[in-house]
């Protein structure tokens, strides 16, 4: 059973790195979760993006976080990609595979997966 | 939508917006009725503000002209013969008891009903969006209930945010078990 206590050794465990996480984060994840967002399936996008930050050992470094509606409704679910000192990304038409790719490669790896941001054409 | 989980998590994320510092997402069934209850105590809206949030094209926002979140709720209720009621209080008349109350009546057995879907995922992102509001989360059917009250973890947690990803990953599993029993 998820407990109390096992929360509680949570918080031991955690207790020490609070200090090292809060305002490190290089690299800023920002999923749309507005009406638009929502209901064309940010909320899956945004889970992906969570769970494969960690998984990829990335946690210190970036950060995912929620916001309004972008303004571009048609194109949702979108994501931005915030990297001090580079262009912002914007990810359009996302799932929760296309996220994954876009943690490996793009906020692993370095690379901007091209074939999934918004172009002129959008 | 395509289930009631992502309508409750739109309706709660206006909450956020209106500053709640509690927001109670309630889920009441019975044989033929499904209630969700959405309770903020965040700014409330003036009657003005209020008669014009079931016209999809009034909105808050600037980005775009319309505001889609409440007409559909509302339609998800009423395609199953049920309703919605909000009730408000805005914050410069009722300062000490400001807030929001959306409120939604469905009935389950209508051809049209919209399942519930994944509600555990509606919370946790609520809870990976908003670390710093408080939420309890309940749904009851007859004896039985799931219940998560963040406060409760908050107490537990001593300072370590609510979206760690160990801890959200402990408010799925928890909310998985419990609704194990409830389910079974």
């Amino acid at each position: 059973m998820k407990s109390l206590a096992e929360l509680q050794a949570i918080k031991d465990r955690m207790k020490d790195k609070i200090v090292l996480r809060e305002g490190t984060s290089d690299i800023r994840v920002v999923v749309g979760m507005a009406t638009c967002g929502i209901a064309a399936g940010a909320r899956p996008v945004l889970n992906a993006f969570v769970e494969e930050v960690n998984a990829q050992g990335l946690c210190e470094k970036v950060s995912v976080s929620q916001t309004g509606c972008i303004g571009y409704c048609r194109l949702e679910p979108i994501v931005e990609i915030h990297e001090a000192g580079k262009e912002k990304v914007t990810y359009i038409h996302m799932n929760a595979e296309k996220a994954k790719e876009v943690v490996e490669k793009h906020l692993k790896g370095g690379k901007v997966v091209a074939e999934y941001t918004v172009t002129d054409a959008n | 939508m395509k289930e009631l989980s992502l309508n409750i998590l739109d309706i709660t994320e206006n909450s956020t917006k209106a500053k709640a510092e509690f927001i109670s997402i309630e889920i009441v069934e019975d044989e033929d009725t499904l209630r969700i209850t959405i309770t903020d105590n965040g700014t409330g809206m003036t009657e003005e503000t209020l008669s014009s949030v079931a016209n999809p094209f009034y909105t808050t926002r600037t980005t775009r002209k319309v505001g889609m979140g409440i007409p559909l709720f509302r339609m998800a209720a009423e395609m199953t013969g049920g309703n919605l009621t909000i009730t408000s209080k805005h914050f410069s008349e009722h300062p000490d008891a400001h807030g929001t109350t959306v409120s939604a009546l469905l009935y389950k057995n209508h051809i049209d009903f919209t399942p519930l879907g994944d509600v555990i995922s509606t919370v946790t992102t609520l809870i990976q969006g908003h670390p710093d509001v408080n939420f309890l989360f309940t749904h009851k059917r007859g004896d039985l209930f799931v219940s998560l009250d963040t406060r409760e973890l908050r107490a537990v947690l001593e300072g370590v945010p609510l979206d760690t990803f160990e801890v959200l990953c402990w408010i799925k599993g928890n909310l998985e078990e419990q609704y194990l029993e409830f389910n079974k």
